[in-house]
């Protein structure tokens, strides 16, 4: 896994604009509506999910080479 | 995780913001304050937000500056007063586009007749969507609004080609999609000494998409990457190829002129000073 995910999830309203623009189809909404990370694997750290989030619930910071060796 | 810098421009303890699932605002909001971040010289007691009346318009109620809420259509004449009073502060307007091109439209033309120092940001979703989805100056002909249930036959501005037909000094576009580009048109304005307009479209899927049935949020975002077209190549471009829902982003428009309050001040000083 190349990044961390940090998730608001008070802020989320679930408007799947991260998940229809991740070009990784990692994430996922979950019955309440809220986002969730389906894939953490196939993340590549693009941030395109935080980028265009109208709701700054969704942020993801690349991992440094050894943190993400351990994970 | 690294706390993101731009969140100590936000009121942290009135967000969740108010707006619908996906709606862009939020988007454009966060592309501001980002530009703002990037303004050497620029803080949260020097910068003002002013805004008039709409959801767009509650953006200024977020923000962590000095900020104005004021009434429909009158964000520029309040914000002229500030600058004038006050040159030495940095004057934002966040507007809507019926609030900047309706009820507001003589103020934003002689705004930038004026070429007062203001970075005007209008959050165009070609609609009202505070009420509840009246067409707007900006609904694109043929699209429907309550008022316009077949589809809207009035003509709409291109607030663009407006403000710089009115004497704006900078005037540029992009979109909710486009964040980065949106990010460097905003801090290219707030560069600008004298009258800068920017308009930045935001999809409404409440009170526009799903009466005219766009789609959910995203789908209204893929429309802006599909169609949207950097202005150096939209000059290249045949007039044959500039169809459909086409339309082009960038810097329009850049001029250099005297600023109202440079003009102002030396009124006053002809007339011997201002009070002390
Ligand atoms: C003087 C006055 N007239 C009418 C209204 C009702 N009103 C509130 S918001 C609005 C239109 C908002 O549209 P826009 O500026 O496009 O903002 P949006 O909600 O789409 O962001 C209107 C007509 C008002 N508040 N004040
Ligand atoms: S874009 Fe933001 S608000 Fe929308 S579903 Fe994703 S995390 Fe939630
Ligand atoms: S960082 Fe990129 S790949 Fe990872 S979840 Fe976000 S959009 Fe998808
Ligand atoms: S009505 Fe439209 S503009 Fe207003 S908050 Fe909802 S989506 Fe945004
Ligand atoms: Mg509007």
């Amino acid at each position: 896994m190349k990044s961390e995910f940090t998730l608001k999830l008070d802020r989320c309203k679930g408007c799947g604009i991260c998940v229809a623009f991740c070009p990784k189809q990692v994430l996922a909404l979950d019955t309440l509506g809220k986002v969730y990370v389906a894939h953490p694997e196939n993340c590549i750290a693009c941030g395109q999910c935080e980028l265009r989030c109208p709701d700054y619930a969704i942020f993801v910071d690349k991992l440094k080479q050894e943190a993400a060796d351990k994970k | 995780m690294l706390e993101r810098s731009y969140e100590k421009f936000f009121r942290q303890n009135r967000l969740p913001h108010l707006w619908c699932p996906g709606c862009g605002n939020g988007i454009v909001m966060k592309a501001i304050v980002q530009a703002i971040e990037k303004k050497s010289g620029w803080t949260q007691d020097n910068t003002i937000i002013v805004s008039g009346i709409g959801c767009s318009s509650r953006a200024s109620g977020y923000m962590d500056f000095d900020t104005l809420h004021t009434a429909h259509g009158r964000a520029i004449p309040f914000a002229t007063g500030i600058k004038l009073a006050r040159p030495d502060l940095n004057v934002v307007v966040i507007t809507g586009d019926g609030d900047c091109t309706a009820i507001g439209g003589n103020h934003f033309i002689h705004g930038c007749r004026r070429n007062v120092d203001l970075t005007v940001i209008l959050f165009n979703n070609n609609i009202y969507g505070m009420t509840g989805g009246q067409a707007s100056p900006m609904t694109p002909l043929g699209k429907k609004a309550t008022t316009a249930p077949y589809g809207s036959i009035d003509r709409p501005f291109d607030a663009c080609k407006l403000a710089e037909a009115a004497g704006a000094t900078y005037v540029a576009r992009s979109t909710a999609f486009h964040v980065q580009h949106l990010v460097k048109m905003i801090e290219d304005g707030l560069d600008n000494a004298g009258f800068s307009f920017i308009e930045a479209l935001v999809q409404c899927p409440t009170a526009y998409g799903r009466r005219n049935k766009i789609g959910e949020p995203a789908k209204m975002m893929a429309w802006m990457r599909d169609n949207a077209v950097m202005k150096n190549v939209w000059d290249k471009l045949p007039d044959d190829k500039k169809i459909g829902d086409k339309f082009p982003i960038g810097l329009f428009y850049k001029a250099e002129t005297e600023t109202y309050d440079e003009a102002y001040h030396h009124v006053i000083e002809m007339a011997g000073g201002a009070a002390k």
